[in-house]
């Protein structure tokens, strides 16, 4: 098996799971890194520290900032002459599009979201979630170069191999462009839920407070500075429910579940969340739930390992305090 | 501006859907078009609004029920809805999905916009919107939180993991939305009642002079999630620190940190 794997990052910032993406492609045989943009030579390094045994690299003024046509234009036909079996990338806004088109191009599908693969025969199966990830899929893809896109966290990361090098091949361009990138604003704060290992999230019981005396927007405020905090002291990002966007207690980024982030960390800790099934689908894989709630019959708790019953207010303070202790923080 | 708002119709997020006998079960909920398709409804009435002279087209491709889709853009405000409705569709992929959307809008006269959900709710892949532009040759303009029509260009706050990316390309062009596009909006009983009565034609696929495209991707099996073994501990004790002190051990004995 032959797999090229797309290195994906922004001004030279590497989505992590293109690592893991590296890594599957190498379990199934031969694996090369693609890696295009402008002045990429710290992702090349790292591309190679991480396992790819070439990389395949279009350094260019075109490609300063990623732009679907002339990504995938390049793409398709660097795939065309080298034939892989298999082009692999981490899930992101960006490769979703390019993956898309390059499949238009190869005339081939893409796998989305993929979070198992075997191959059996010829056939490159991949198993990805469906219906907002209450069915699971084994698919497969005629296409003679299959192009798959996998989720952040479902495969294992590999050991970083500093130093490691290999060769490096000069991808020919094509530059034509249909947009133009006229300027980026920085979110104001920088969520990356999907790599995330360690999640605290709150909902509609944030504001929840009627003790504090303020308006319904203030408490809010002041639940997700409780949840920050917890975050902030096990390293984790903070996430929230559809209710808690929708009310407008924190920015849509946030949002764990159907319509936001499906998320897979190591430990999601559930604040003031009464656990609709659109917010749980988008947290059930996470290795360790805890749910903290006033209403014991929250349906949260049925999904949950460790439960609280109690208010947010009151309880996050003193686990923070808690966690701070023991982890000698 | 000639906008078209590309919609689908799925079973509704409330569904308990299951796998049986091979098929996608969701028992008797409601099919409703797709929750993200809404924002691709209300950004196409929001760009008309924005543009005197402009109409907008609501686009389907699905089985006859599907109507009731398009009947919901059309109470939001759509001027005209079209159905794209074959036999010969059933087993249709994302890439098949852009052929038929694309020779769709070719049918239709073109557009100066055409819109997208950024995903469905059933398949959830994504892809169709950047497929359908790479098909008609159209420059893509996705995950987009604003957008302004000025000139004859489109500029976009596309809305990535990292940020906010501003972005402009020249009409016409294929765009999804998000959520930050604003909420959709919500049709009157009488606008419902009305829309509900609409004569929706329905296209087959000789109408577009195409052949089924056949479907690279195929589903080999359909698994019902393994149902999580979790046995809920509810943690108890005297005070609020010592039900914290008992979760944090039972936590950390968890080894996830």
């Amino acid at each position: 098996m032959k797999t090229f794997v797309y290195i994906d990052h922004f001004q030279g910032a590497v989505q992590p799971a293109s690592w893991e993406a590296l890594a599957l492609g190498k379990s199934l045989g031969a694996v090369s890194a693609i890696v295009f943009g402008q002045g990429v030579d710290a992702v090349i390094k790292s591309a190679f520290e991480y396992g790819a045994e070439e990389v395949f690299v279009a350094d260019d003024p075109a490609l300063a900032e990623y732009r679907a046509e002339p990504y995938a234009a390049t793409l398709s036909a660097l795939a065309a002459g080298h034939n892989p079996n298999l082009i692999l990338f981490p899930t992101t806004a960006r490769t979703r599009e390019l993956a898309a088109m390059a499949a238009v191009d190869l005339e081939s599908g893409v796998l989305t979201d993929v979070v198992g693969m075997e191959v059996s025969g010829d056939e490159i199966l991949a198993t990805r979630p469906i219906y907002e990830g209450k069915l699971l899929e084994k698919t497969t893809c005629g296409g003679k170069i299959v192009l798959a896109t996998i989720r952040a966290r479902a495969f294992p990361k590999p050991a970083q191999t500093l130093g490691a090098s290999g060769a490096v091949n000069k991808v020919e361009v094509k530059a034509e462009a249909l947009s133009e990138v006229k300027g980026y604003a920085a979110s104001e704060s920088a969520v990356n839920l999907g790599d995330a290992s360690v999640i605290v999230s709150g909902g509609r019981g944030v504001s929840n407070n009627p003790s504090l005396g303020l308006e319904e927007k203030e408490t809010a405020q002041k639940g997700f500075e409780l949840i920050g905090e917890l975050a902030t002291v096990l390293n984790g990002a903070v996430g929230a429910s559809r209710a808690a966007v929708d009310a407008g207690y924190i920015p849509y980024a946030h949002q764990v579940g159907q319509t936001g982030k499906v998320v897979a960390p190591d430990l999601y800790i559930a604040c003031g969340i009464s656990g609709a099934i659109q917010h749980l689908v988008g947290m059930r894989n996470a290795k360790v739930i805890v749910a903290i709630n006033k209403d014991a019959d929250a349906p949260v708790f049925q999904q949950a390992r460790y439960g609280v019953v109690g208010d947010l207010f009151q309880m996050l303070p003193v686990i923070t305090a808690a966690f701070k202790k023991k982890l000698g923080k | 501006m000639k906008i078209i708002a590309c919609i689908k119709q799925v079973p509704d997020s409330e569904a308990k859907v299951k796998a049986e006998d091979g098929r996608v079960n969701w028992g008797d909920a409601p099919l409703v078009i797709n929750p993200f398709d809404e924002y691709a409804v209300e950004a196409a009435l929001q760009q008309k609004e924005a543009n005197s002279g402009s109409a907008v087209t609501a686009l389907c491709v699905g089985p006859e029920s599907a109507k009731e889709a398009l009947k919901h853009a059309l109470a939001m405000g759509a001027d005209e809805a079209i159905l794209v409705s074959d036999p010969a569709l059933e087993s249709l992929d994302t890439a098949g999905a852009a052929k038929v959307l694309a020779a769709a809008i070719q049918k239709i006269g073109g557009a100066d916009m055409v819109i997208f959900g950024r995903q469905t709710l059933d398949n959830g892949a994504g892809l169709t919107p950047a497929q359908t532009a790479r098909v008609l040759h159209f420059p893509m303009l996705g995950l987009a939180g604003s957008i302004k029509v000025e000139g004859g260009s489109v500029m976009v706050e596309r809305v990535i993991e990292e940020g906010k990316q501003t972005v402009s390309a020249k009409l016409p062009a294929v765009l999804s939305v998000v959520q930050s596009i604003g909420e959709p909006r919500y049709p009157s009983f009488m606008v419902i009642r009305k829309a509900s009565k609409a004569n929706i034609p329905v296209w087959a696929l000789s109408d577009l002079g195409l052949a089924a495209p056949s479907p690279v991707v195929l589903r080999r099996e359909l698994i019902n999630p393994p149902v999580a073994q979790t046995s809920i501990e509810i943690i108890s004790g005297e005070t609020p620190e010592a039900i914290a002190e008992t979760l944090v051990e039972k936590i950390l004995a968890e080894k996830v940190l």
